[in-house]
């Protein structure tokens, strides 16, 4: 997200600061920069990918870090979905899986809203049926 | 004892409670007391202080009155405080351990804490403190037995109501000496005594210099650092490990004695740590991880980021007799990572290994400070793998092993991709049928 944002302020910042008294040198830079970072966003958001299996939940994610997670249903203790006030406007949620180990970190941003509904359920519904204790 | 104090309703904690409770503000306020009773005959001066204590005592017997146990079928529950009234319920079939702690103004009182360890990552601890030190080993006989499953109304085991004949069926694993402790903590903390010994000499040289230094805050480092290690040795002391029926059984300690309880199935990890300087003499420590946050605030500061100790210290051979018997099928076969990982990780790449057999993963690294984790797969929360960009140029990843417990992560650090994939796939499968499988003893 910080990423992002940056992307968008220097692309956006080099583009308007070309007729201005300032350096052109600069908003070369700062345009190249931002082109770069927005690339980088593009690819950070095509690696985000979850797959739903049999017995667990595959969560794929980052470019320079390439993690992937397994995370059974029967080890979830509880399920999150959280909406930022940005991810609300453009009616997106986060979900996210708590298991008892506390460096699981297993969450799918920006999901549809319908989408992120569906997929707590489901997950719910097969966490409860596979359950194993700690 | 003929007949077993049965807890039928409401209980009440020991009167002494806040005294204990109270801790070193009880002593304070003994050495305030003191010069009024002795002192100069006029109290005029002392009531101030009088009131204060007069509070405090109250506060502390309000605690007291207020508070108020049962058992409740399978749950323990709580009452407590007087304005924000609590009522705490905790479920005993998902207790992990059970401690009982004794400080050293609790023994003197002859009361005793009994603490409930819960699983869960708020990690909640349900306290008993204090209970009269002649009933807090069959309550937590009782507890033990009501979170195996035992009803309340059924008839106990016969051993649960005699505590010699319980302590005599358990089988001691091992104990530690007191020369080896002290030799191990001063070596493994051996910047301290080199910072202590400095400071010495230093003082015998110049006096004024070192004095200088201590005034100006030196002094409060010197001290956290005896502290450091006054803690250690007194958790430390002559920690025996036993094998019982319910368990295994921990108690130790110098001043302030700790019996604990781990029940079978709850370890959720194993670790042997071997500091540098313990490896020339082949000396181990035995660690083992169990679920929910262990050591909170106060209790017990010099074993922050550490676990349950199983045995502080002993001869390698000795560990690893104990991990066979808490891990049967360990893996025997520890697999290095490929040479390439040098370039990654130049220090430590010899130290890395890691295997699996059908119930378990074992994986070593650290160079300096060699630690070896053992995680059995049924207690597998999750599997991660990861490949950071040095990793992806070298054509290595990693996979993560996570665990329910709180600092212990086998990590596959730097295995070949392919092979850290098919791992992935292989652990999640095998971790699988673990589960499925039902809990071992």
């Amino acid at each position: 997200m910080p990423a992002l944002v940056a992307a968008v302020l220097l692309t956006v910042a080099g583009a308007t600061s070309g007729g201005s008294s300032a350096p052109y040198g600069l908003a070369a830079v700062s345009l190249v920069v931002g082109a770069i970072l927005l690339r980088y966003v593009g690819s950070r958001y095509r690696s985000w990918g979850y797959a739903e299996r049999q017995d667990d939940l595959l969560i794929r994610r980052g470019v320079m870090f390439a993690r992937l997670s397994v995370v059974p249903y029967g080890r979830m203790q509880f399920i999150d979905v959280t909406a930022g006030p940005l991810e609300r406007s453009f009616g997106l949620a986060t979900v996210r899986l708590h298991t008892a180990a506390a460096a699981t970190d297993a969450r799918i941003p920006g999901l549809e809203r319908e989408e992120a509904a569906r997929l707590r359920d489901s997950l719910a519904e097969l966490g409860e049926a596979q359950a194993a204790g700690l | 004892m003929s007949s077993r104090p049965r807890p039928e309703g409401w209980q009440r904690l020991h009167p002494l409670s806040p005294v204990v409770r109270g801790g070193r503000a009880t002593i304070a306020v003994f050495f305030v007391l003191i010069p009024i009773a002795f002192g100069r005959g006029t109290l005029g001066n002392e009531i101030p202080e009088f009131v204060i204590v007069a509070a405090i005592a109250l506060a502390g017997f309000v605690s007291w009155l207020v508070t108020r146990w049962r058992i409740e079928g399978d749950d323990l529950r709580v009452e407590t405080g007087l304005l924000r009234r609590q009522s705490l319920r905790f479920p005993l079939a998902q207790v992990q351990a059970i401690d009982v702690v004794r400080p050293g103004l609790a023994r003197m009182f002859r009361v005793a804490e009994l603490r409930l360890r819960m699983a869960g990552s708020t990690g909640t601890t349900a306290r008993l403190a204090y209970v009269a030190e002649h009933e807090v080993e069959p309550l937590r006989d009782q507890l033990l037995a009501l979170a195996r499953g035992a009803r309340f109304d059924e008839e106990l085991p016969a051993t649960d109501s005699e505590p010699e004949s319980a302590e005599a069926e358990q089988h001691v694993l091992t104990t530690v000496g007191t020369a080896p402790l002290v030799a191990s903590i001063l070596l493994e903390n051996w910047w301290i005594v080199v910072v202590l010994v400095g400071l010495l000499v230093g003082f015998a040289l110049s006096p004024h210099q070192v004095g200088d230094l201590l005034g100006g805050g030196g002094f409060i480092w010197a001290l956290t650092m005896v502290t450091f290690v006054w803690r250690r040795f007194n958790q430390q002391y002559r920690l025996t490990v036993a094998e019982g029926s319910d368990g295994l059984h921990l108690r130790g300690g110098l001043v302030a004695l700790t019996a604990e309880v781990i029940r079978p199935g709850r370890v959720q990890a194993v670790r042997i740590v071997e500091p540098a300087l313990w490896r020339p003499l082949g000396w181990c420590r035995l660690e083992v991880d169990v679920a929910g946050k262990q050591r909170r605030k106060g209790e017990g500061e010099a074993q922050r980021g550490q676990l349950h100790v199983l045995i502080p210290v002993a001869r390698h051979a000795v560990g690893m007799e104990l991990v066979d018997r808490l891990l049967p099928d360990r893996p025997r076969n520890l697999s290095p990572p490929p040479g390439r990982v040098f370039w990654k990780s130049p220090f430590r790449y010899r130290a890395l290994s890691w295997g699996r057999s059908e119930t378990c993963v074992a994986t070593t690294s650290g160079r300096v400070r060699r630690v070896t984790s053992w995680v059995p797969l049924e207690k597998v929360q999750s599997l991660r793998h990861v490949q950071g960009p040095l990793q992806r140029r070298l054509r290595l990843a990693s996979v993560h092993v996570d665990t329910a417990g709180r600092s212990v992560h086998a990590i596959l650090r730097d295995r070949d991709a392919a092979e850290a994939t098919r791992a992935l796939e292989e652990l999640t499968d095998l971790a699988r049928v673990a589960r499925r499988r039902p809990a071992l003893a």
